[in-house]
């Protein structure tokens, strides 16, 4: 199913929202939300705490039932292919295992993806945890955890990354990083949607406001 | 190296490494009937008697008190939706874990079936048909015992609720297996007949416990 994306280096998918009405138990947190993007765009999603971010994000990778509307991941001339290949979550959890090694973790997700092992190192490199490779991600601190969590937006090679607080416990250095990241994977073609309450400086990023409401 | 089998192989290593269920299951399993061999007493024909269906007992019961971890500790990390997101058939997702569960609590279960026979007086020509019906018998206990497990992944402390739901679909897992085993060491020919019908019910539950447990998962995603 991944060798969709995988064939393709520079992504050329669109991302189109409409409608999208999802509520959680019983309550209605989000209606009506519509967000198209095209090749190479970043939204990045704002509102306070309970506004519905990573209920969104989630619904948007299909790990969430929608009540209305739709979220489709195209290619460019308008043929929908399945939400689950063409977008990567990350979410608040980091989808560690603790006992497994740093490695083993990358390797892990790299067989998840279909990604050929040789590109871990890259991934492994790009948030800098080339020297913690042999440790067990146990005893890794919250920061480098969360930059092993995060290395899987590269491991999956997937066109539309839906990152949920990507930024929280990350250093000045490592968020910095981060956007480097975030802006290559703009220049390939790819699409970002990232909730976050920290200033991303991230080039002409569109900014999506959720009113709050109900659900806090 | 495929999704599934890197799930089959990650959660074997889990169970193996410190803190895992394997060492658990195997304790709790010798355990249960060492517990039996004190409390049926110094009778050791009685013992000899008894042997296969408290290995069986025990053996169930081992795989009951692993069965909560199958899908909640990939739940509580977030592991749960990377899997869920890259399968393309969640139900053979699901039957790969099932087959891990097996692998890490079921075969080591089985391998140290002789040792505890041997505690409880097991006769020479018992082994044989006791470790075959554990063979053929526990790749069901764990196939069933994973869709309790995805059933309940989303409440919390689901243990004894999983004991409910899968007491009564073990049920006839434990009495023809435990049947076959005794029936084997007396020469019975019931023997045959109950090693049928045990696999005909791991092949029933290998067709329909992945389904199930694929419907229960995304059911259970919100």
């Amino acid at each position: 199913m991944n060798e969709t994306f995988a064939a393709t280096p520079a992504h050329r998918y669109r991302f189109r929202a409409s409608g999208v009405s999802i509520s959680r138990g019983g309550v209605q947190i989000l209606s009506d939300i519509s967000l198209a993007l095209d090749p190479g765009e970043t939204a990045i999603l704002r509102g306070p705490n309970g506004a519905g971010k990573t209920t969104l994000l989630r619904a948007f990778a299909g790990l969430l039932r929608k009540d209305g509307g739709q979220a489709l991941v195209q290619t460019m001339d308008g043929k929908s292919v399945d939400t689950a290949d063409g977008t990567i979550y990350c979410g608040p959890l980091n989808a560690v295992k603790f006992s497994l090694t740093v490695d083993e973790n990358l390797r892990f997700w790299a067989a998840l993806y279909n990604t050929p092992p040789s590109m871990i190192a890259e991934a492994r490199a790009a948030f800098g945890l080339d020297a913690h490779g042999g440790r067990n991600a146990g005893a890794l601190s919250t920061g480098y955890c969360r930059r092993l969590g995060l290395s899987r937006l590269l491991l999956a090679r997937k066109a539309i990354w839906l990152a949920d607080e990507p930024t929280a416990s990350l250093d000045a250095a490592a968020v910095n990083a981060f956007e480097k990241i975030v802006e290559r994977h703009r220049g390939d073609g790819g699409i970002a949607i990232i909730a976050t309450h920290d200033a991303l400086s991230i080039a002409s990023a569109r900014t999506i406001e959720l009113k709050t409401g109900i659900a806090a | 190296m495929n999704g599934r089998q890197a799930i089959i192989l990650r959660d074997v290593r889990l169970a193996f490494r410190a803190g895992g269920g394997s060492f658990q299951a195997v304790a709790f399993f010798s355990v249960v009937c060492v517990l039996f061999a004190l409390a049926a007493g110094p009778d050791l024909r009685l013992m000899s008697k008894i042997a296969a269906p408290v290995v069986w007992t025990a053996a169930l019961l081992a795989t009951l008190i692993s069965l909560d971890q199958i899908y909640r500790a990939d739940r509580e990390d977030g592991s749960l939706d990377v899997i869920v997101a890259t399968s393309d058939e969640l139900a053979l997702t699901a039957a790969a874990k099932a087959a891990a569960h097996w692998l890490s609590t079921g075969v080591p279960l089985i391998v140290a079936t002789p040792l505890l026979g041997l505690l409880m007086n097991l006769e020479a020509g018992a082994y044989a048909p006791l470790m075959l019906s554990l063979v053929i018998g526990t790749p069901a206990l764990s196939l069933i015992g994973a869709f309790a497990a995805a059933l309940t992944v989303s409440l919390p402390r689901a243990n004894l609720l999983i004991s409910l739901i899968v007491s009564p679909l073990y049920m006839p897992i434990l009495i023809f297996g435990a049947g076959a085993a005794s029936a084997g060491a007396a020469g019975d020919p019931q023997y045959a007949a109950n090693l049928k019908l045990l696999s005909a019910a791991t092949l029933f539950a290998a067709i329909t416990a992945p389904l199930a447990s694929a419907a229960a998962l995304r059911s259970n995603l919100d």
